[in-house]
């Protein structure tokens, strides 16, 4: 029996960029928008003031709670100030408190995290009870009681929030730490002679980095809420800054039925932010997971 | 004679097992139970037996990656345990270790390159340009092309891995190396070039070997002597033609009775032993190997038998040899 | 004798984002009741994915099991719709894998699930399938059936854990067993237990066994007929006795020559000490086969032909075949 006619030489397809994202597309749509959506935002807050049509902090009685027009697109407040540019303003500031709050949690927890797995001991023992009890009050609270005793400013609110962080980041890469340290290749370096600190630094840190990016990114939601509740409450982010929490309090209540306008728009801005980071934050995990791989 | 190159006496290594909220020692592993074993230069000595059986500790133990409980470990005559930590920092150049598992001997976000030359940095032995060259050399030594230095770990096949794992062992110039089953994980035609490979290494540079497995045809093929384990001690110690020529220890018959052979018309009746392999937590008192053992007497379940010379170089810790 | 298990040209590809993955590609054998057929081969040759396809447990998509046929006691499993393959597991063809711990359900006692398959398959009480599953724990000679029946997973050894899969596995005494990698996972002296334990349930309940394996030693205690299996190809296939006395495939060979034996130092075939045969190169990736014959890379026989011309199985012997233009 003749064999079959010679088949060219098979080649494996290396998947292009253009592949690579049309891939990402139809694997994770939502992960997709979501990503859209907090690129726009972003910025939107990078170049706020090209973007915003109007100033956002002049004051114009003559437009005091104008409806949606053609000069005021999403309506003007009780002191005359445009919603959108205020919104787009706005989005600067949540989402520099959001990140600001997630760097400075996420780092000092990570830095405890790994203290924990590598010291163990009585210190990880004191350490996991005090995550404890910071855990279980709720991250509103806390920040609460954080901003009430050190006063509301931008500064503050950033720790405000970076504070109830720091236990859940630590808890993670605590138990990533621990399953590293009996990595083969974290004893071969202890096999050469290299000092503990050096093998956590070099060796271990850099594999906890995946969860912790995705950790990061899950949490930004909650801080972006938090920050919008903190301002709403009138102990976050204060004058002038636009906040869209503190945009909600001022006309939350006496506005609702007169202007619904003022309490809609920031409403949406925040949630779609947080809607946006929650699509990206799953879709990074799910991405990440070994498992799920091709 | 030369003194042994490493010199292992009465290791012990019981790991305590803590439970409730106060982590309260409430029993041990008897991993490792009283091994005493010797190795001289440019030799191997094949550690062999199943899982539980230490193996695996003692190769870490031996390199002070795991503290002993108790016993002395002698490398080149200096007794390593309770050396402080500062001393025994430029003894470990002489003493490296190459992993079983491909995947995870070599952290994935590292280049190769980086990985292999890392043990020079520690030490300060090189510097960049030297270490460049040094490590080029390696690859070339263990049959790799040093082009390939600034790729990552996952670009590579298992077996170049182990080859990797192995010049990044070399980088220091040890004289002795851990190889804690080596080629288990890897495909039947890789395992050759990589035993190749190790035994060429040991023939130029005087390498010794301590070679853990359960691949008994392995252990045969690259031992000088072999050490039988079971259960966190040594059953059969001794030259790799007169163990499995003639072995003397019950263990040991099953082992080799249990291989299976890749010879149709070698179908043999066996001797089969029954049972699992009881825990190290628990293990049975007087020789641990009675419960299973086919010729075991009163005297076996009570008093744990020594390892005693039967013949010239060959030990066994059996009462009825 | 009629076979009970005719594989006859199964392919099954993936559909991967690098191509065209050809897993198994144009395989055929047959087995008889209560023998073993070995398939050969290392990782990367096809011999999982054909297990799983002579099972219809291959993920699709992304894979497709584009041809061929599988017939068990005359019946095509490929043609079966799924609840009919369903009815089909475990009371004709049934499967044990390589990791008893992740093929057991660890929230269910190892009763459960032995009766779970003999109530799927055959309309009794529980109290009848009760009774089945703990007399299967005793065929399997796990000591102690009724106490160990009412135990999870996590409270047996990895050998007794084997040995449920394969009270599991042959509850409902199907006609065909697929044994992937059964012992690999296992120590020595398990593994032989295991094995034996394998051959007198095959006799006694006159079991087909297909064993997938990559250790020659495995093979040649167990089987009756063998088949070596090459990048997703079958390249050789005799009886076991033929195989070993003299293999034609040069990957054969070289396997062959490249496995240390116990009992060298003996003097049994290979000399002590000396270098073992290697085979150079690795196995070729499964979207990006050479041309001609997939092993012409590592084969130190191959001719200008061997790189453009596939060779196709060609009968070297009384019922001995091989792939090999220069065997």
């Amino acid at each position: 029996m003749s064999s079959t006619t010679a088949a060219a030489q098979e080649r494996p397809i290396e998947p292009s960029f253009l592949n690579n994202v049309g891939y990402l597309c139809r694997r994770y749509p939502l992960g997709v928008a979501g990503s859209i959506i907090m690129v726009a935002f972003v910025l939107c807050a990078i170049f706020a003031n090209y973007v915003a049509p109007l100033d956002p902090f002049s004051t114009n009685a003559k437009a005091s709670l104008a409806k949606p027009s053609d000069t005021h697109l999403l309506g003007a407040d009780m002191m005359g100030r445009d919603v959108l540019s205020r919104i787009i303003h706005g989005a600067r500031i949540s989402l520099a408190v959001a990140m600001g709050a997630t760097i400075l949690g996420s780092g000092i927890g990570a830095a405890v995290g790994l203290a924990c797995g590598y010291l163990g001991g009585w210190f990880d023992l004191l350490v996991q009870r005090v995550s404890e009890v910071m855990q279980s009050l709720p991250l509103l609270v806390m920040a609460l009681v954080i901003t009430a005793s050190l006063g509301p400013s931008l500064r503050n609110t950033i720790i405000a929030i970076a504070i109830p962080l720091i236990p859940t980041v630590a808890r993670v890469i605590r138990s990533n730490v621990l399953s590293l340290r009996e990595m083969p290749f974290v004893e071969a370096a202890k096999a050469t002679g290299m000092s503990e600190f050096r093998i956590a630094v070099v060796h271990v840190l850099p594999n906890t980095l995946a969860p912790l990016i995705v950790l990061a990114t899950a949490q930004l939601g909650s801080t972006i809420l938090t920050e919008a509740s903190l301002s709403f409450l009138g102990l976050g982010v204060p004058e002038p800054y636009p906040s869209w929490g503190r945009m909600l309090s001022e006309s939350a209540a006496e506005y609702v039925r007169t202007a619904p306008w003022l309490v809609i728009f920031p409403g949406l801005a925040i949630s779609l932010v947080v809607f946006g980071s929650n699509l990206m934050g799953d879709a990074l995990r799910d991405a990440l997971d070994p498992r799920q791989r091709d | 004679m030369n003194q042994p190159l490493i010199e292992v006496t009465d290791l012990k290594k019981h790991f305590p097992i803590r439970k409730g909220l106060l982590r309260n020692v409430v029993g041990h592993v008897f991993a490792v139970d009283g091994v005493s074993f010797s190795i001289n230069a440019g030799e191997t000595l094949g550690l062999v037996g199943e899982s539980g059986c230490g193996k695996s500790t003692v190769g870490r133990v031996v390199l002070r990656l795991i503290e002993p409980t108790s016993g002395a470990i002698k490398v080149e005559g200096k007794d390593i345990v309770g050396l402080p930590r500062g001393d025994l920092r430029p003894l470990r150049k002489r003493m490296q270790i190459v992993f079983q598992d491909p995947f995870s001997s070599l952290n994935p976000r590292i280049r190769v390159g980086d990985i292999v030359g890392e043990p020079l940095m520690v030490h300060g032995l090189a510097n960049k340009q030297e270490r460049a060259e040094r490590v080029a050399q390696l690859f070339n030594r263990v049959g790799l092309r040093p082009g390939q230095m600034n790729n990552y770990p996952h670009q590579f096949s298992g077996g170049q891995r182990q080859r990797i794992s192995i010049a990044r062992a070399l980088a220091l110039d040890p004289q002795f190396i851990v190889a804690d089953e080596p080629v288990s994980a890897l495909d039947v035609s890789i395992q050759a070039q990589v035993i190749n490979l190790m035994m060429d290494l040991q023939q130029e540079l005087g390498l010794s070997y301590l070679f853990i497995s359960h691949n008994l045809a392995v252990v045969e093929h690259i031992s000088h002597r072999v050490a039988v384990m079971y259960l966190g001690r040594i059953v059969e110690y001794a030259d790799k033609k007169a163990l499995f020529a003639s072995p003397q220890h019950p263990y040991t018959e099953a082992l080799l009775s249990a291989v299976p052979l890749p010879d149709p018309s070698l179908r043999r009746t066996k001797k089969r032993v029954e049972g699992d392999v009881p825990s190290p937590i628990k293990p049975p008192p007087g020789c641990h190997f009675h419960p299973r053992c086919p010729y075991a007497e009163a005297r076996c379940k009570v008093e744990p038998p020594v390892l005693r010379e039967i013949g010239p170089g060959h030990q066994v810790a059996c009462h009825l040899r | 004798m009629a076979p009970v298990l005719e594989v006859s040209g199964l392919s099954t590809v993936f559909h991967t984002r690098r191509g065209l993955v050809r897993a198994v590609q144009d395989v055929s054998f047959t087995v008889n009741a209560g023998e073993t057929l070995a398939i050969v081969g290392e990782s990367g040759c096809g011999k999982t994915i054909t297990a799983l396809s002579l099972m219809r447990l291959v993920p699709i998509p992304p894979g497709e099991i584009t041809a061929g046929s599988v017939k068990v006691d005359g019946t095509d499993l490929l043609k079966l719709s799924d609840a009919e393959m369903r009815q089909m597991r475990g009371s004709k063809i049934a499967m044990i894998f390589q990791e008893p711990m992740t093929a057991l359900n660890p929230l269910l006692t190892i009763g459960n699930q032995i009766e779970e398959m003999v109530l799927l398959h055959d309309k009794c009480s529980r109290e009848v399938a009760r009774k089945r599953a703990v007399e299967m724990l005793h065929h399997v000679r796990i000591p102690e059936p009724e106490r160990r029946s009412r135990e999870y997973p996590h409270q047996l050894s990895g050998g007794m854990r084997q040995r449920a899969m394969i009270a599991m596995a042959l509850a409902c005494r199907p006609k065909v067993l697929v044994a992937d990698e059964p012992t690999t996972a296992l120590d020595v002296t398990i593994q032989a237990q295991i094995l034996d334990l394998i051959g007198d349930l095959q006799r006694e309940f006159g079991t087909a066994v297909v064993l997938i394996t990559h250790d020659l030693g495995v093979v040649a205690e167990t089987a009756k007929r063998v088949v070596v299996m090459y990048a997703g190809r079958k390249v050789e296939e005799a009886p076991v006795e033929e195989i070993f006395g003299r293999p034609y495939h040069p990957y054969m060979q070289g396997l062959m020559n490249s496995i240390p034996r116990v009992g060298s130092a003996r003097g049994l075939d290979v000399a002590p000490d000396e270098r073992l045969q290697e085979i150079s190169g690795i196995v070729p990736a499964l979207n990006a086969l050479p041309p001609g014959c997939s092993f012409e890379p590592r084969c130190s026989r191959a001719d200008a032909r061997c790189k453009t011309e596939r060779p196709e199985l060609a009968t070297k012997a009384p019922d001995h075949i091989a792939a090999c233009w220069n065997a």
